[in-house]
Parts: structure tokens; C-alpha cells; sequence
């Protein structure tokens, strides 16, 4: 399983990449979102997968799961989706005042100043 | 710590409460709360007198970072306590000038004096620390300060070029001398120049001696504006004329000579040190004398002689060094070489030290410092033009003044110097007396020209911005005092031979004393009719017949190209950094995210790939995976085919709901791997954040695709696949390689007996990691604040213009 997941997670990562690499910011902003679950899941497969049962206590199970990568993707996931947050934000009010949505014409230089 | 550690910090502290004098006694010049400290510190320092006298040195040393051998070591010595006398002694002087000279209600005092105090703390570090990184810092920051007061009319172009041009060359000194600390260090693991001296005869075979060698030069020889890296000296002199006065005349560019002075012991032997350090002084001697007579401007004429006389103290010690080569102290006639040097470069900042101020007497009192425009000033100023008369005559070594004395010792040396039977000097050595005779006449040219064009000859008063009168008591006291110690070194030079003379060449040359014993200096006018005394007549001879035909042949100094100089060479070095460096930047810091992306994960796989293979830690291992079910297969079918379709799809629409497809497959997948917090916390993450997506939806732009270039396209999914596979790869190992065993256990062992609680991620976010848990609140928070503030904001400024 882990292994399969891994292909998994490299396609995410390859195709969160491209997305990002492009000019349009939704499509960046949409990458943005495929990498955090690919990392997300990266985090996960590499403590193991299924070991035992959910990490939680009183159901008399001989082993759990490891508990702590859920923990750190528990907190990475609300941070990603404030950053998400904050840039599709930023995105639609760039888009408002500049006009454009495209990175490569949102440039400033030292003169605008 | 101890008194002289607080006297070096003195100036440090006392500079922290300047701006606060400077706001609350406005009526007062903020001069003088400065003064009381220098004088305070020269009285304290000549209580070390007697103990150098008797050859002892004061040592103390405070811990900093002794793991690296790095303390903060005092050491007071003869040579050390010279040059602490100089520069607060001087110093006192100097502000005392100073409050006269700056106006309380134009000039930005506070700045001043800090800068001043700044300088007076870094000389006193350099000439009194005996760890070589402490004086290294103390170094850097005598160029950081002498930066600031170059610069202190910073409104003005040159200011700012001279300031610029010094810090450059001066800076770019002190790292090569930084470099040769740490060859020093390699070459004997210690820092503390007493111990290098000490170990003078291990490290003088070694392979790093003579790059050592050369690195320390390099900083002494940028410092003491020694040729071809003199350049900045005269562009300096847009400072104040007090700052020129102390630092490029009486203190900062000696930094230099105190080096070579220090560092004597230990190099001295080699024949490169006194090749190098005899012959660059005697250039930059001869060089700096000759084109000071061309100058036009008073304190160019001052600066370009402040260079020649600071080659003239260089090739003494350069000299001097050679008397290592003679163990028998009683008549090692090379020791005098040494004895000028120290005359001379306490003569030099007398003499040197009053001109500055003459000059800037005239300067203040007529409005410019043109000698052009100058002429005839002697009865409007007579006391200005007794002292310039006297500091002139004494610069061009004419009795009875101390110059005349330390010229003379200068000719015996640079004599002595073709007796010698070392170093291939049978042959050459007899360059090195017509270098210095000729050197001298100019010397005495341009000390007469400084004099007589300004204060004798046809007065213009057409010419000049103010009526010229005397200066003011206040102006006159400090070069009154210098020139009253020009003639007092001249008629009792001994004054000095035992009390700061000696002890400051026990320092230079330690070698050369056995125990208890003290280096005899007497210096007296008459030695009879020796080739010295011809030498000085002659000088005076040639010197007044060319001074009195100096309109006819100054013409020549036309004759050489502007294009050649090494100011030139200097501006386009520094016009083809700029634009190269700029040009070098532009390829890369573009502007364009994309670019900056792409180098990020270029690095990234850079980076990884060769740790990866560099470390051989791929792995692949099959033995250790879980199995493969059914519902996993089609979750991993359905996310690989949702991230694909986002990248073909043509609508917003469409790829904002494979993103949410995506989502909800990673939160089923959470179920399968038995987190059910994460596929509870995903789901509805996710469920917002699509809303939140078609909230926006309404003003996002049309998907539209720019990148339809194929290299561009090439190039991203080059990148993108790299970064997959790259993550696959680790991913594989990670799951084949355990290193150790999983901290986990303590969690999975405690949650209930230290927490209370039965669901070991809960507890591990509230209790155990509490505090992370608290900052990913405040990073939400803080973003909440961002999307606020960036919905309101409203730039309207720019709407309008």
C-alpha cells in the first residue's frame, strides 16, 4: 500500500507543481491546494499505514495506528486552508485593482514607486 | 574587567549619551561634554609611564569567547601607550578645535561627536588589544567611523564619494588583514600577538609565512594609504577639517604604521617584509611629495603630504626591521632606523596636526582654502601664519625644529641602509638615499609653497567670500599648543627618547634585548659635518631655486594623462562592478514569480538528487508494507484522475470542483488509514474551502491559458515531473528505511495516564503540544486580519494618479 501510495503522491506533487508553475493565479491557487494534500498524505504514509486500529483508546485494540503524523497533518490542514484562504483573497482583490490575472503582467519594478 | 578595558569603551559610552546632551543643553555646543573624556583618558594613560619605562607591560585579559581563543585582552606597552597618548592627547585638541570650528547652530553636533567618540573607542581598541580578531573588529570600525565623519555633509557629492571611496579600500584591507590573522592562527593556533612573538622562529619556515606576510601588509599598506591604495586619503578631505586633522593625519592612517610596527617582531626577518615595506614607503614618500606640490587646494597639499610622510615612517620601519639581523645591541646602528620612525611619527602629527588646523583657520576665516585665490594673509593673521610657518618649517626639516631632527635621523638610515650586507643591498641599496633626498626637496617645495603663497605675495580680496581677520581664541588654542610642542621636541628631543621613545622600541624589536636592558636613545642637533647635514643643505638649496622657478616648471605635471591615474582606474574598477553586478542581477531577479519558482524547485531537486546519491540513501523495500485493498485502489485511481483533469480543464468550474473531488477522495482515503479526526477535520475543510472558492467564483477571472508556448510548457512539466518522481523517491525510502524507533510510543503510553484523555491526537494537540496548537490559532488568526485588511483596502492614491 505504501508503495502505491507513493505514485500517488508524486503524481500529486508533479501536477500541484505544473499548476503552480503557470501564469494564471487560480490555477496557482488551485496547485497550492494539491500540494498540501499531497504533502498531507506523504506525512502519513511515511509513519505507516494501517498498523493497528484509530489511535483511540478504550476499545481494548492490541496496537494503533501512529498518532503524531495525524496530529501534524491535523494542524497542517487548517493552516493550509488559511492560506488558501488568504490567497484566493488576494487573488480576486489583485485581480480588482490590476485588472489581470495573469503573474506575468502583475510585475513591479522599482520605478512604479 | 579592568581600567583599560573601561578606558577603550569609554568613548563607546559616553557616545550613547551625546544625542541626549546635544536635546536637552541646546544652548551648550555639545563639544564640550566631549572634551573632559579625552583629557581624562590622556591623564590616565601617562600614569602607565613609569611601568613601560621599566620595560613592563600591563596585561589583562576578560573572557569573550574562549572556546574559539577570542578575549577581549588589554595590553598596554610602550608602543601601545604612544599611540593611546597620541590619540587621546590629540583628540582633546581636536574637539577643543572643533567646538570653535562647528557652528552649535548649523551643524548636526550630536552626529559628530558620536562618530568622533566611535573613532576615538576603535583606536584606542586597535593599538591596545593584544587579541588579533578583538583588534580586527576595533579596525573595521575605526573604517566604519572615519566613513561616517567623511560623509558627515552628506548632502554634498564628494562627501559621499570620498566616504564610499576610503570604506572600499579601507574595508577591503582590513579583510585581507583578516585573512592573515587566520593564517597566523592556522600556523600557531593562537590569536594573542605576545604569543606570536614568541613563536616568531617556528612559524618563520612554515608554507603560510609569507601569504601571512602579504595579507597583513595588504591591510597596513590600504590603512597608512601607502601606494598604489593612497587614492582615498585626498578624497577623505571632504571631511571636516577637524576630522582630517585627527584622524587622516594624526591617527587613523598611523593604524597602519602601528601594524607593521607590531607585527615587526614576528615578520621582520623575512627579506620580503623589508623589501616590500622599505620600498612602498619610499615611494609612496617620493610619489605623494611630488604630486602635493601640484595641488592648488590647501588640505590637498596637506593630504598628499600627509601620504608622503607616512611612506617616509613606513620605509624607517621597513629599515628598522633589518637590525634583526644583528644580534649585538651595542652599536646596531640599523636601531636608528626604528628610533626616526617613532620621532618622526610623533613629530608628524605635531607638526601635521597644527597645519590642519591653520588650514582650516583660513579656510573658516576667508571662505576657501584655494591658494590660488589665497596670498598676503600674514597681517590680517599673523598668529595663524606664526603657527603654519613654524608647522611648514618643521615638515620641510629645518632647524630648529623636531622635523629637522627626525629628517636628519631619516637621512641616516636610509645611508645606513646601503652599508648593509643583506638582501642583495651591496648593490641597490644606493637607491634608497637619492629616493629620500630627492623626496625631500619636494617635501620642502610644497612646505613653502603651503606658507608663502597663502600668507605673503599679492593679497585679492576680490578674491574671497569674507574679510579675512584672525581666528578667534577658541581656534587658536589647540595649534598653539601643537606648534609650541614642535619647538619644544626641537630644542629637547631627549624629552621624549626615555619616557616614550624607548619603550615603544622594546616593543618593536624585543629581540634585540636581553633582561633589564632598555634601548639608549639620544638624539642631539650637531653630529658634525656628515653626509646628513649635506644632504639637509642640499635640500634646502635645490628647494628654494625650484621653489622660486616653480610657475615655470609646474607646467610638466600637464604633461602626464589624466587617463592614466589611478583614480581613473579606480572609478571605471568601481562604474564596471555596478553595472556588471546589476546587469547580473537583472538575468536572474526578474520580477517574475514563475522564475522564482522555478529556481526554488530546481534547487529543490538539485539539492535532494545529490544528497540522495551522495549519501546513497535510496532504498527499496517490500517487506514491510501493508496490503493493498480494494476501496484504496479506487481512491488512488480517483485522486491520480482528479489532479490530471485539473491540469486539461478549460473551465473554472470544472477545476474548482476536481480540486474538491480531490479533497474528498484524500478525506476517504483518512478513513481508510484509520484517522478519523482527519477525514472529520478534511470534510469540512474542504466543504468550505469550496464554498469560499465559489464565493470568489463570482469575480474571479476566466480561466484563461496563457502558457501556450510549447518551450514554456516543456519546461514546466520537466520541473513537475522532476519534483514528483523526486517525491516518490523519498517517499519509497522513508517508508524502507527506520532508523530508529518512532517517538510515538510515549504518546500511545501516556495519552490517559498524564492526559486524562482517550484520543491520543486530541491530546497530543491540547495538551502535550499545547503551545503549537495556540500559534497555528495566532496563523490563522493573523490571516483572518490579512483578508480583512485586504478587503478594505482601497488604493485609491493610485486610481487617482
Amino acid at each position: 500500500m505504501e508503495i502505491l501510495m507513493a505514485f500517488v503522491i508524486g503524481i500529486l506533487f508533479s501536477t500541484a507543481t505544473y499548476l503552480m508553475l503557470s501564469k494564471s493565479l487560480l490555477r496557482i491557487i488551485v496547485g497550492t491546494g494539491l500540494l498540501s494534500h499531497g504533502a498531507h498524505l506523504l506525512i502519513l504514509t511515511m509513519g505507516g499505514l494501517k498498523r493497528g486500529s484509530a489511535p483511540i483508546l478504550g476499545g481494548n485494540a492490541e496496537s494503533y495506528t501512529d498518532p503524531l503524523p495525524q496530529a501534524l497533518i491535523l494542524t497542517a490542514i487548517v493552516i493550509s486552508f488559511g492560506v488558501t484562504a488568504f490567497f484566493l483573497v488576494l487573488a480576486y482583490r489583485a485581480y480588482q485593482e490590476l485588472g489581470t490575472d495573469n503573474v506575468e503582467e502583475m510585475r513591479g519594478t522599482e520605478k512604479d514607486d | 574587567m579592568s581600567a583599560p578595558h573601561l578606558a577603550i569603551v569609554a568613548p563607546l559610552v559616553l557616545s550613547v549619551f551625546i544625542p541626549v546632551f546635544y536635546r536637552i543643553f541646546r544652548h551648550i555646543h555639545t563639544g564640550w561634554f566631549v572634551l573632559p573624556l579625552p583629557i581624562l583618558l590622556f591623564v590616565y594613560f601617562l600614569t602607565f609611564l613609569p611601568e613601560t619605562m621599566r620595560g613592563e607591560s600591563f596585561i589583562e585579559s576578560m573572557n569573550w569567547i574562549p572556546s574559539l581563543g577570542i578575549n577581549f585582552t588589554a595590553k598596554v606597552d610602550g608602543l601601545g601607550l604612544l599611540f593611546a597618548l597620541l590619540i587621546t592627547g590629540i583628540g582633546a585638541l581636536v574637539v577643543l578645535y572643533s567646538i570653535y570650528y562647528l557652528a552649535k547652530t548649523k551643524e548636526k553636533l550630536n552626529n559628530f561627536y558620536v562618530y568622533l567618540l566611535l573613532f576615538m573607542s576603535a583606536m584606542l581598541g586597535v593599538v591596545l588589544s593584544d587579541n588579533l580578531i578583538v583588534m580586527y573588529a576595533f579596525w573595521e570600525l575605526t573604517s566604519f567611523s572615519s566613513f561616517l565623519l567623511i560623509g558627515y555633509w552628506y548632502e554634498r557629492d564628494k562627501s559621499r564619494y570620498g566616504a564610499q571611496k576610503s570604506m572600499l579600500i579601507t574595508v577591503f584591507g582590513g579583510l585581507a588583514m583578516l585573512g592573515g590573522i587566520i593564517l597566523l592562527y592556522i600556523m600557531t593556533g593562537t590569536f594573542s600577538v605576545t604569543k606570536l612573538i614568541s613563536q616568531a622562529n617556528t612559524i618563520f619556515n612554515h608554507a603560510l609565512f609569507v601569504p601571512a606576510l602579504l595579507c597583513i601588509l595588504l591591510g597596513a599598506f590600504t590603512k597608512s594609504a601607502q601606494f598604489p591604495f593612497y587614492i582615498w586619503l585626498p578624497d577623505a578631505m571632504e571631511a571636516p577639517t577637524p576630522v582630517s586633522a585627527y584622524l587622516h593625519s594624526a591617527t587613523m592612517v598611523k593604524a597602519g604604521i602601528y601594524l607593521v610596527a607590531r607585527f615587526t617582531p614576528v615578520f621582520g626577518d623575512h627579506f620580503l617584509w623589508f623589501w616590500l615595506v622599505t620600498s612602498i614607503g619610499i615611494l609612496t614618500l617620493i610619489w605623494g611629495s611630488i604630486f602635493a606640490v601640484k595641488q592648488t587646494d590647501l588640505k590637498a597639499i596637506l593630504a598628499f603630504s600627509t601620504v608622503s610622510q607616512l611612506g617616509l615612517i613606513m620605509s624607517l620601519l621597513g629599515a628598522g626591521a633589518a637590525a634583526l639581523h644583528y644580534e649585538f645591541l651595542d652599536e646596531n646602528i640599523y636601531t636608528v632606523a626604528v628610533t626616526a620612525a617613532i620621532f618622526h611619527l610623533i613629530n608628524h602629527a605635531t607638526f601635521k596636526g597644527s597645519l590642519f588646523m591653520a588650514a582650516g583657520i583660513i579656510d573658516h576665516e576667508t571662505g576657501t582654502r584655494d591658494i590660488r585665490k589665497l596670498g598676503g594673509l600674514m597681517h590680517y593673521m599673523p598668529i595663524t601664519f606664526t603657527i603654519s610657518i613654524i608647522g611648514a618649517f618643521s615638515m620641510a626639516g629645518l632647524p630648529p625644529f623636531n622635523g629637522f631632527l627626525s629628517k636628519e635621523m631619516f637621512f641616516t638610515a636610509m645611508v645606513h641602509v646601503t652599508e648593509m650586507d643583506l638582501f642583495n643591498l651591496e648593490t641597490w641599496g644606493f637607491v634608497f638615499p637619492v629616493l629620500a633626498w630627492i623626496a625631500s626637496v619636494f617635501t620642502f617645495v610644497y612646505s613653502m609653497i603651503l606658507v608663502f603663497k597663502t600668507f605673503t605675495g599679492k593679497y585679492q580680496p576680490e578674491k574671497l567670500d569674507k574679510k579675512p581677520h584672525e581666528a578667534p581664541m577658541g581656534l587658536l588654542i589647540s595649534p598653539v599648543i601643537l606648534v609650541s610642542l614642535v619647538i619644544i621636541f626641537g630644542f629637547f628631543p631627549n624629552l621624549l627618547s626615555d619616557i616614550l621613545i624607548s619603550p615603544a622600541m622594546a616593543s618593536i624589536l624585543p629581540s634585540l634585548l636581553g633582561a633589564g636592558d632598555e634601548f639608549m636613545v639620544h638624539i642631539s642637533f650637531w653630529h658634525g659635518l656628515n653626509i646628513e647635514l649635506f644632504m639637509t643643505l642640499g635640500v634646502v638649496c635645490l628647494g628654494i631655486i625650484l621653489y622660486m622657478t616653480h610657475s615655470k616648471w609646474k607646467k610638466i605635471y600637464k604633461a602626464i594623462p589624466e587617463k592614466l591615474s589611478l583614480n581613473q582606474f579606480y572609478d571605471f574598477l568601481i562604474e564596471g562592478l555596478e553595472s556588471v553586478s546589476s546587469k547580473v542581477t537583472k538575468t536572474y531577479m526578474n520580477g517574475s514569480i514563475r522564475s522564482y519558482l522555478v529556481y526554488i524547485f530546481a534547487f529543490f531537486i538539485v539539492i535532494l538528487v545529490t544528497t540522495l546519491i551522495g549519501k546513497n540513501a535510496f532504498m527499496f523495500d517490500t517487506n514491510n508494507v501493508s496490503t493493498i485493498g480494494i476501496y484504496e485502489v479506487v481512491l488512488a485511481i480517483l485522486v491520480v484522475l482528479g489532479s490530471i483533469c485539473i491540469l486539461f480543464a478549460k473551465s473554472r468550474m470544472t477545476s474548482i470542483i476536481l480540486l474538491g473531488a480531490v479533497g474528498y477522495t484524500v478525506s476517504l482515503f483518512y478513513i481508510l488509514f484509520r484517522a478519523p479526526d482527519l477525514a472529520l477535520t478534511q470534510l469540512v475543510i474542504e466543504t468550505i474551502s469550496v464554498a469560499l472558492f465559489l464565493v470568489c467564483f463570482y469575480h474571479l477571472p476566466k480561466l484563461r491559458k496563457f502558457e501556450t508556448r510549447m518551450r514554456f510548457r516543456l519546461t514546466n512539466a520537466l520541473i513537475s515531473v522532476g519534483v514528483g518522481t523526486l517525491v516518490t523517491l523519498i517517499a519509497l525510502s522513508a517508508h524502507s528505511s527506520k532508523l530508529f524507533e518512532s517517538i510515538s510510543k510515549y504518546y500511545v503510553e501516556n495519552t490517559y495516564t498524564e492526559a486524562a484523555g482517550k484520543n491520543m491526537v486530541n491530546v497530543i494537540l491540547v495538551d502535550f503540544r499545547g503551545f503549537d496548537t495556540l500559534f497555528e490559532i495566532t496563523v490563522l488568526a493573523i490571516a483572518s486580519l490579512g483578508i480583512f485588511g485586504m478587503i478594505k483596502l482601497r488604493l485609491n492614491g493610485r486610481k487617482e494618479g
